[in-house]
């Protein structure tokens, strides 16, 4: 269960945090006048506490895909009793940042990002190399999402 | 996007660190002050290079464990006006124009959707179905099984 403070962290910082020296007093202030009553350290501590548990992958930047190097979403036809192997020769690219077992005839879903398109395209060819399976690649052309925030717990 | 920029990208990718003075910590191993770091930073977010900087969910972790990717087959004259329109959701997450490969993967536009359950989705899938109506010419949704890694962008430094 989370505690109140978690989730009014989760609910008011996912979308951005101030960006000023001392972001987590700032904070803190913020949150007192929601009438919490915490230090700079509680927010600390507190958004340690959520990372610690996975319920946050980190405090930090997100950037948008493609701005920086090059990316894509790569699609595999994996057979079941190959799976397990399959999904360990993607997961040890250090260039692939998310990969999903999904139930579809496509049933593993990776993505590739990368310096520059050349080692995206490179990365795509070796996997495809390692399992002699052939890769559905998925580059974005188009970004549509307008960024509303993300209820958590409505 | 210079230099600079790349490494401060490379620095703060991974998370800010929990301090009290988290950009002073960056600007110090990157040998900078930390009004450069701010600068640079609030420069990309107003560029839009970086969406946010916030705490990151981890949906399914939050009990958000119906997750679909949506994927959609509508016309491409058309995929604009109904990319912006899925895109403007609140159950929406991601929503990209992606090439077709035929005949084996139909789809144009994908939709990550978030629910708490597989029912929930479901309503959210019917909603879209309404909203793009006649212009749909076929779905399919991908429900994850398993995430078997993530982890946010990783840009190498360069040497």
């Amino acid at each position: 269960m989370l505690s109140a403070l978690e989730k009014q962290l989760l609910n008011d910082y996912q979308q951005g945090m101030p960006l000023v020296s001392e972001p987590f007093a700032e904070m803190a202030s913020e949150l007192n006048q929601k009438g919490f009553s915490v230090s700079e350290q509680d927010v600390i501590d507190c958004l340690g506490q959520l990372q610690d548990k996975g319920l946050i992958t980190r405090i930090g930047p997100v950037f948008k895909p493609k701005s920086v190097g090059g990316s894509t979403l790569a699609a595999l036809s994996v057979p079941a009793e190959r799976m397990d192997e399959v999904a360990g020769i993607v997961s040890a690219f250090e260039q692939v940042n998310h990969n999903y077992e999904r139930e579809h005839e496509y049933n593993l879903w990776f993505v590739v990002t990368a310096g520059t398109q050349e080692e995206v395209l490179q990365v795509l060819a070796e996997i495809e190399c390692l399992t002699g399976l052939t890769i559905l690649n998925l580059p974005m052309e188009q970004d549509y999402h307008i960024d509303l925030g993300f209820p958590l717990w409505c | 996007m210079d230099e600079l920029d790349r490494k401060i990208i490379t620095a703060t990718q991974a998370g800010l660190p929990l301090v009290k003075k988290p950009y002073a910590a960056i600007a110090e191993q990157l040998g900078i002050d930390s009004e450069t770091v701010k600068l640079r930073l609030q420069q990309m977010l107003d560029k839009g290079q970086i969406r946010r900087i916030g705490a990151v969910p981890n949906h399914y972790k939050l009990g958000y464990k119906a997750n679909a990717m949506s994927v959609w087959n509508v016309p491409d004259d058309k995929i604009k006006e109904l990319g912006d329109q899925l895109g403007a959701l609140p159950f929406v997450s991601h929503c990209y124009e992606r090439p077709r490969f035929l005949p084996e993967w139909p789809y144009n536009l994908f939709a990550m959707l978030h629910g708490k359950s597989r029912e929930e989705v479901a309503d959210k899938v019917q909603q879209v179905v309404e909203l793009l109506g006649e212009y749909c010419a076929g779905y399919e949704l991908l429900y994850s099984k398993q995430i078997l890694k993530k982890t946010g962008l990783r840009l190498k430094a360069k040497d």
